[in-house]
């Protein structure tokens, strides 16, 4: 590295990571199908739970912020293989790999465009499936809200799930075993503050705790990412 | 068999211990030595703990002799946490000092802490039927418990899909340790999901005051999954350095003089 590089190189990380993530989200847009059949996928699986129960008003408010938030968590595993799968089967996640720019910070600009491409759509439809769950004005705020805050953990978890597993040719329920157990905190505190608005309590304390989630896995899962990258591409 | 040894020669002489750990030969006859060893103060110790539990121990004055599963289930419980731990420190040893010793003992520890979870959720439930009234409650150990028996089984899953052995164990160990990062966090979301919905309804398993003759077996029984434990790694760890080094000369003149 010269000198030179090393004065612009604050702003070369930067747009390292601004044009992988316009890139992404090109491809995410132009590949609509990808783009769309997450959000269906999410509001057919929540609109089969009051088939296979009942469409009990009370026992669907009581389900419905569960039902939804595991239905999240499998609307983005969905869409989680193909955060680095197209890139490594063309050869463009090696030149990543090889860049100047640290990888990890590469898979964060992958993982954002994920999240804005499969979650933010999710986190738009999410009053509509609030409304079929029969859950009250309120709840519907926080509901989106704590998709909001938790959505991101999903992606940054799955990105370590998915470097781990890029190199393997059958991986989609291997990736689903390694990934969901650790969704685990995202799914309770996510549920949990939806839970204590209809409970009329104060959801604060569980939307602090899972925005505390999602700080702590954007400060570790981008560089196990990386780690597992690497490792895949061995 | 363990004079052959494959390690350079090391340099200084108050490294010469930690060069051994380096070296397949030695660690094959360390364990090959060590296994019976552990296993047969296992059986002991089983034997002493198993009577002291069931035969001495006096029965409880609430839960009668059902209590009794304890001898069995909490070792288990507290052998699958620690084994997790220690598969986690060994699979990230093996990936920053790419030490394949440490590999290998990861991979030999994860079946066994498997099992020992399996175990505690099995006894767990055995216990529960009389006590509570049903096999599962939802409550906050059983479920993290429960997460932690998903993470072994992940962590199987992902190092025999990938079919190169090194790649298998370095990506299983970034695995192992987001786990282990991963599961303090897991068990207090846990609790606190359960303390929030439901109110603390199980916990007589505190035991803040236990009779000596009671708490004695259990320590007892405790010392024997450890040394089971111990010559069980040893013995898989044998099995997984033959595979690994099957084409170098020391475990060829092993199979065939």
């Amino acid at each position: 590295m010269t000198d030179h590089d090393q004065a612009s190189s604050a702003q070369s990380l930067w747009s390292g990571f601004l044009s992988l993530l316009r890139r992404d989200l090109r491809i995410a847009l132009r590949e609509r199908n990808d783009l769309v059949q997450p959000v269906l996928f999410f509001v057919v699986v929540v609109s089969l739970f009051p088939l296979s129960v009942a469409p009990d008003r009370q026992l669907l408010q009581d389900a419905g912020p569960g039902i939804i938030w595991v239905s999240a968590l499998l609307a983005t595993l969905l869409a989680l293989d193909s955060m680095f799968r197209p890139d490594y089967e063309d050869g463009s996640l090696e030149q990543l790999a090889l860049s100047p720019q640290p990888l990890s910070l590469l898979v964060l600009a992958k993982a954002a465009a994920h999240w804005l491409a499969s979650a933010v759509p999710l986190i738009v439809v999410s009053p509509l499936l609030a409304m079929l769950m029969q859950l009250p004005g309120n709840a519907t705020g926080v509901l989106a809200l704590s998709l909001v805050l938790g959505t991101p953990a999903l992606s940054l978890i799955g990105a370590v799930g998915v470097g781990l597993t890029v190199g393997i040719r059958r991986n989609g329920v291997l990736l689903s075993l390694l990934v969901l157990p650790l969704y685990v905190p995202a799914l309770i505190f996510g549920a949990g503050a939806v839970q204590s608005v209809m409970i009329s309590q104060d959801p604060t304390p569980h939307l602090l705790l899972l925005a505390a989630f999602s700080l702590f896995t954007l400060a570790v899962c981008p560089l196990a990412a990386a780690a597992a990258i690497r490792i895949s591409l061995n | 068999m363990s004079s052959n040894n494959t390690a350079p020669a090391p340099t200084g002489r108050r490294w010469v211990w930690f060069h051994r750990f380096g070296s397949p030969a030695w660690i094959y006859g360390f364990s090959t030595r060590w296994a019976p060893v552990c296993g047969w103060i296992a059986v002991v110790l089983f034997a002493a703990g198993l009577y002291l539990g069931l035969v001495v121990a006096p029965p409880d004055y609430q839960m009668g002799d059902s209590y009794r599963i304890i001898y069995i289930h909490v070792p288990s419980a507290w052998l699958s946490m620690s084994s997790y731990a220690a598969m986690a420190v060994a699979a990230g040893v093996g990936l920053v000092w790419h030490l394949k010793v440490a590999d290998l003992v990861a991979r030999s520890i994860a079946p066994l802490g498997a099992m020992f979870t399996f175990c505690a959720l099995f006894t767990g439930s055995l216990w529960g039927k009389p006590t509570w009234g049903t096999y599962w409650v939802w409550d906050a150990r059983l479920t993290s418990e429960l997460v932690l028996l998903f993470l072994f089984i992940g962590y199987m899953a992902l190092s025999a899909a990938i079919e190169d052995r090194r790649t298998a164990a370095r990506a299983s160990a970034i695995l192992a340790l987001v786990g282990v990062i991963n599961l303090p966090i897991i068990h207090f979301s846990v609790e606190w999901w359960n303390t929030l919905h439901q109110g603390s309804t199980v916990t007589q398993l505190g035991r803040p005051t236990m009779d000596t003759r009671m708490l004695v077996p259990l320590l007892v029984m405790f010392l024997a999954f450890n040394f089971y434990f111990a010559g069980a790694v040893f013995n898989r760890l044998r099995g997984e350095l033959l595979h690994h080094e099957r084409r170098t000369r020391w475990v060829q003149e092993l199979a065939h003089g």
